[in-house]
């Protein structure tokens, strides 16, 4: 399965893509209606629902793919969404609208942040192309349908960023059912996200060796430089952990065990550290070229840095696994 | 982790309350980090032949279960320099040694009841290990050997040396290494203290005239290089090493709890402090993941050498900059060594910061591990 959907991301979600989606609002509609066809952004939800039974880690290895190509459609968020709602809905028309996500007829996402008071979620990740917003409202989980705005706020990743109205929302659950269903999307989000930077960093990485291989100075490859090569083994070293961690991190979360979120967390973070760390010495090494639009490391880079901060503020992951790990702070 | 590596930890922790006590740990302060008494106890347990690989006639442990005792020796600050040491040289011997070592030896170090130590480095020869000078010359049945090594630890201790040396100076350096097993009190040793900037003391050992006969030859003449790769090669599957920072981790979290500023307030509640905190706890978790991903490779029986690199490599480089995070926290009450009667929790952190660098020295510098990592990994062409 894992080598299906590689195959696929390798011959559809190509650089050239990539590319032609960054014209628009970084959102390839053609490659997400074969992931559809080919049943990827339902895989994880249970049979019953209409799903692919699949478990999470199933589901991780794919990402791992569509972290490798970056590729332009938003995998992660719906994948996750899709496995919110078929939990979280109970009652009639979200469960009508549940089978249009999990068919991926619909695009689905969530919303990270807080509702503004007038009813606008900010820079909610494929909100310029997701029909079905979740977010937190209060002690609820809310979910709205309306028309997405097809265009993305510019940013520096290109990724399909937008403001949108929640103002027309439906809750879906409540209470402490709705507090444990979010912690666990989120959990799960930022589990596969540590993957997806795994994918990132592994192709990033391999564009470095094949290219300081082939790039010649001073009568020899520049991959021979021992400066080169400890920059390149440093990032090595860092992003194999950084898969590792990841996949624990997946596992413990599609258990359900009680350290799931701290090691989501945790990997999300050192995953994204690790992937920057990664695409800042493979543009290092490319030289000149690496800073040129031509070359594919810089779209690399982009979303090395843009994937984390559409979650979120780093610090505030940080703030939380200490208030988890240490206690809160004093006031 | 399976669950029986976890019913094995709670038998491990049992094990170390009943037999690790805090005279061993203060013991360690004389610079040797090795307990008698500890380490008969492991090898009575059946952990110390456990730990060498079944198809040499050793106990033949799930690495993984290796991995932990490895893992709980490391938290609990156990003096166990000896243990690896130990489980390398009788897998060496196990693998390369002839009737009269494998019968007269190997029993002696899987009981616990001799130790043995590792002769290969010298004062001119470290990295490039196969670079060795120590001559050793056949004189009819009988080996003649002279020179001498550096950084020989624990040999002040130890009945017998693994010992690396030259018997032909004529071909290119990795053709021309034979090794040896050489007790100890053979006449014409001599082991000079060598001290060092941490804690653990290590040796200078020469070797005047040495006379041995055949018999204490490990592997064929003239073949040393073979078996030094079957040396890395066990020495990654225990590399133990990979969990140095818990208990620095764990002194700095007390002493940020405890610690008020000149403001009253506690550094515990300053948010750079609980940044530096997370993420030693994120680089320990990234640890624990290299270090049993590669047991779990070892007990699938599939044979690694780069990942161990890797774990080392990190390992090693996180804690360096750990100790050194938690040591400025601390600000001058940092610098209070153990002998200061309030130097917090025994001066750990300050010894820790001591320790670390030779983390990244000892059994391959990290720039070796890099050049293995570039070369083995990535494919990268011959660095130069
Ligand atoms: C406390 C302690 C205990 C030890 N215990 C033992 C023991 O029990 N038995 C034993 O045999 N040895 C032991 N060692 C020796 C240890 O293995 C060596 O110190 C180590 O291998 C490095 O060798 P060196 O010290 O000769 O440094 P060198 O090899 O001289 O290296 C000096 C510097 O050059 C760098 N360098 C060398 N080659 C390269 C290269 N190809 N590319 C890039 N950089 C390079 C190194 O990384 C290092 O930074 C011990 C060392 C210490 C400090």
């Amino acid at each position: 399965m894992a080598e299906a959907f590689g195959d696929l991301f390798a011959r559809e979600a190509t650089a050239e893509a990539v590319r032609a989606a960054e014209a628009g609002c970084g959102f390839d509609p053609d490659l997400w209606r074969k992931l559809a066809a080919a049943g990827a952004p339902q895989m994880a939800v249970g049979v019953a629902d209409g799903g692919g039974g699949a478990s999470l880690v199933d589901l991780a290895v794919v990402v791992h793919e569509w972290g490798r190509r970056i590729a332009p459609v938003p995998l992660v968020e719906h994948a996750v969404c899709a496995r919110l709602l078929s939990d979280a809905g109970n009652g009639e028309p979200i469960r009508e609208l549940a089978a249009s996500v999990i068919s991926g007829d619909l695009i689905a996402t969530m919303a990270p942040g807080p509702i503004e008071p007038d009813s606008t979620a900010r820079l909610v990740p494929a909100g310029a192309v997701a029909d079905v917003v979740a977010a937190r409202r209060g002690d609820d989980i809310v979910v709205a349908r309306s028309r997405p705005p097809g265009a993305a706020r510019p940013n520096t990743a290109d990724l399909p960023l937008a403001d949108r109205d929640l103002s027309g929302a439906e809750t879906v659950a409540s209470g402490a059912a709705a507090a444990s269903a979010w912690d666990r999307a989120l959990a799960e989000w930022r589990a596969l996200m540590a993957v997806a930077y795994a994918g990132l960093a592994g192709e990033v990485l391999a564009m470095g060796v094949a290219y300081t291989k082939q790039r010649h100075q001073f009568g020899v490859p520049v991959g021979s430089f021992q400066a080169v090569q400890h920059g390149l083994a440093d990032a090595a070293t860092r992003s194999e952990g950084a898969r590792l961690l990841a996949f624990r991190a997946v596992s413990a979360v599609d258990a359900g065990r009680a350290d799931g979120a701290r090691l989501a967390s945790m990997a999300l973070l050192f995953g994204a550290e690790s992937a920057r760390f990664a695409a800042d010495r493979v543009l290092q090494y490319h030289g000149g070229y690496g800073y040129s639009a031509e070359y594919d490391v810089q779209l690399y880079y982009r979303r090395a840095a843009g994937w984390l901060l559409q979650l979120g503020e780093p610090a505030a992951e940080v703030a939380r696994l200490a208030d988890a790990d240490l206690g809160p702070k004093a006031a | 982790m399976p669950a029986r590596a976890e019913d094995f930890r709670a038998e491990v922790r049992q094990f170390l309350a009943e037999h690790l006590t805090g005279e061993m740990i203060a013991a360690t302060r004389d610079g040797t980090i090795h307990s008698p008494a500890l380490h008969r106890a492991i090898a009575d347990r059946g952990w110390l032949s456990g730990a060498v690989p079944a198809e040499l006639g050793g106990g033949g442990m799930d690495p993984v279960e290796l991995c932990v005792l490895l893992e709980e020796l490391q938290l609990h600050q156990a003096p166990a320099d000896a243990l690896g040491v130990a489980v390398v040289g009788v897998s060496m011997i196990l693998e390369h040694g002839n009737e009269h070592l494998r019968g007269a030896v190997a029993p002696r170090l899987m009981s616990g009841e001799a130790l043995v130590c590792l002769g290969y480095s010298e004062p001119e020869s470290g990295s490039d290990v196969a670079a060795a000078r120590t001559r050793a010359v056949r004189d009819g049945d009988r080996w003649v050997i002279n020179g001498s090594k550096m950084w020989t630890t624990l040999a002040h201790v130890a009945d017998y040396v693994l010992l690396l040396t030259r018997t032909d100076p004529e071909v290119p350096k990795h053709r021309g290494l034979t090794f040896f097993v050489v007790p100890l009190d053979t006449a014409g040793i001599e082991i000079q203290a060598v001290e060092t900037m941490g804690n653990e003391r290590s040796n200078a050992t020469f070797y005047d005239d040495v006379l041995l006969g055949d018999e204490w030859r490990l592997g064929e003449v003239n073949d040393g290089w073979t078996v030094m790769k079957t040396a890395l090669k066990y020495e990654r599957g225990i590399a133990g090493g990979q969990f140095p920072s818990p208990p620095v981790i764990e002194a700095a979290v007390d002493w940020a709890r405890r610690a008020r500023r000149a403001d009253g307030s506690r550094p515990i509640d300053d948010d750079e402090v609980r940044n530096k905190l997370v993420r030693a706890m994120i680089d320990v978790e990234v640890c624990r993941s290299f270090a049993y991903h590669t047991a779990a490779l070892a007990s699938e029986g599939a044979m690694f050498g780069v990942e161990g690199s890797m774990t080392k490599l990190f390992a090693s480089e996180s804690y360096k900059k750990h100790c050194a995070w938690f040591l400025d926290m601390m600000g001058a009450e940092g610098l209070l060594t153990h002998d200061d009667p309030g130097a917090h929790m025994d001066g750990r952190i300050e010894e820790h910061f001591r320790h670390a660098p030779v983390t990244a020295i000892y059994g391959g510098t990290s720039e070796i591990n890099r050049n293995l990592v570039a070369e083995g990994w990535l494919g990268l062409p011959r660095s130069r």
